[in-house]
């Protein structure tokens, strides 16, 4: 690892006056993506910013029809919690898919979203649920905010704080994991809200997408079957030595189906 | 430079260490705990998991300095009075290891994740166990080991 400072962060306003300072600074969340970067030296900072035990990026909570998320909350704590598993249990079950038991018990929401590893759980939850990603200086919609490879609408600078998902009617997610990683080949979030269908594939592309074709045919029917004569745009998708680019979109048309199956439209 | 404040397996320790040191390195190098092991550069092996306040974590991947004031056991603070805790007599008894190398990792991750979930079904078994990579025993002994702890631990 290259050489750098760490500072244990004691406010949001703190961090971000630091990060404002030093360009070359990173914030550190739990570390599970950022300092096995550092290690194999594809990262260099000059400050390594502690924000994980700020209480003011902590907390689940369900208001208005809306849950909640602080930041630093733990892939473990969501997908144990109470409240997560009564307002949205895809959203639980999603967490508890993540990477292994070890990678749980640090990795956190936020350090997930502001990465947007093309194969990671949480932006398909983040886009398809529609949720809003709320920072330090401003709300971004899921639409606007992921914007493909580890690309995101944050600024040099911008922290997440929370990320706030409408409570849907009905989600699932269906996962088909690298058997060595475990990040997905390829994952379907599907959220529904009457005749609203939002799909979000991740794993597949180069980056999180919402799968159109596939919300229209089933906001007009709820069935597996209707997304059976669709098919995912493959010259788009990711080609590697663990799948084609064709493997990868007949993934990402199976995981829709079987979770559109979990909610109820065999 | 770093000044970090930890407990390790009881006792109290302060070092001052390079803040780009991880905390394997801080417990192997500087605690001298040489029972903990680095097996990957990449965070997938598990060898070196820990207790880090309890929970286990893979300890090539955490800051020392995001341990401070942290209470961490290791392999060599699980046994208490002379006495193997239930996880090593089980890996033991079941003979489940080989070259040793991933077992104190495996070891610290079964005694984790059996907090958690005491009676743990093979299914739930398995994904306990997907932080951690044994390059010998094909994992039957080490499943064998797990129920065996589960079972003794729950009496
Ligand atoms: C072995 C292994 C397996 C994994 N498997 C999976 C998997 O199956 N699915 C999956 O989705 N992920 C997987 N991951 C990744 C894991 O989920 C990470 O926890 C997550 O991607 C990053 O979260 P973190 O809190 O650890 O972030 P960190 O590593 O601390 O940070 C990641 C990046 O986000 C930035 N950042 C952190 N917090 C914030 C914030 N609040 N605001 C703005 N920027 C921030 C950091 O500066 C850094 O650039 C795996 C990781 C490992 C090591
Ligand atoms: S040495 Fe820590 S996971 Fe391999
Ligand atoms: S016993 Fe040799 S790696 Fe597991």
């Amino acid at each position: 690892m290259h050489t750098f400072s760490y500072v244990k962060a004691k406010s949001v306003k703190e961090a971000g006056d630091l990060l404002a300072q030093h360009v070359d600074a990173k914030l550190l969340s739990g570390g599970m993506t950022l300092i096995p970067t550092m290690k194999a030296r594809l990262a260099q900072s000059s400050h390594v910013i502690d924000i994980a035990g700020l209480s003011e990026l902590a907390g689940i909570e369900v208001k208005d029809g809306k849950l909640s998320i602080g930041a630093a909350t733990k892939h473990v704590d969501v997908s144990r919690s109470a409240v997560v598993k009564k307002a949205i249990p895809a959203l639980a079950y999603l967490a508890g898919l993540i990477g292994d038991p070890q990678v749980r018990n640090r990795g956190t929401i936020g350090g997930s979203l502001a990465n947007n590893d093309p194969a990671a759980d949480y932006p398909s939850a983040a886009l398809a649920l529609n949720a809003t990603i709320v920072t330090n200086k401003r709300e971004i919609e899921a639409d606007d905010y992921f914007q493909g490879l580890f690309q995101t609408a944050l600024d040099a600078g911008e922290m997440i704080v929370k990320v706030v998902f409408p409570v849907p009617a009905k989600a699932a997610y269906e996962k088909f994991p690298h058997p060595a990683s475990g990040y997905a080949m390829a994952g379907a979030f599907v959220a529904q809200n009457g005749k609203d269908v939002r799909v979000a594939i991740t794993g597949a592309g180069p980056g999180v997408f919402r799968w159109k074709e596939a919300e229209a045919a089933l906001g007009k029917k709820l069935a597996a079957a209707s997304v059976e004569g669709l098919n995912v745009d493959a010259s788009n998708m990711n080609e590697d030595m663990h799948g084609t680019k064709e493997y990868r979109a007949n993934l990402a048309k199976v995981m829709t189906k079987r979770a559109v199956a979990k909610l109820g439209g065999k | 430079m770093a000044n970090v404040n930890l407990k390790i397996n009881g006792k109290a320790h302060s070092f001052d260490v390079e803040d780009r040191t991880l905390l394997v390195n801080l417990i192997r190098d500087h605690a001298q705990l040489t029972g903990t092991h680095v097996g990957c550069d990449t965070s997938q092996c598990g060898a070196c998991t820990i207790h880090m306040n309890g929970v286990a974590v893979k300890s090539c991947t955490v800051l020392a300095g995001q341990a401070d004031g942290a209470d961490i056991t290791t392999i060599e603070g699980l046994a208490k009075n002379g006495k193997l805790h239930p996880v090593q007599q089980a890996f033991t008894e079941c003979h489940a290891l080989q070259c040793g190398f991933c077992t104190p990792g495996m070891i610290m991750a079964v005694a984790g994740f059996l907090k958690d979930n005491p009676k743990p079904t093979d299914d739930e078994i398995y994904h306990g166990l997907e932080g951690n990579l044994c390059r010998c025993t094909g994992y039957i002994n080490i499943v064998k080991a797990v129920k065996q702890a589960s079972k003794a631990m729950s009496k």
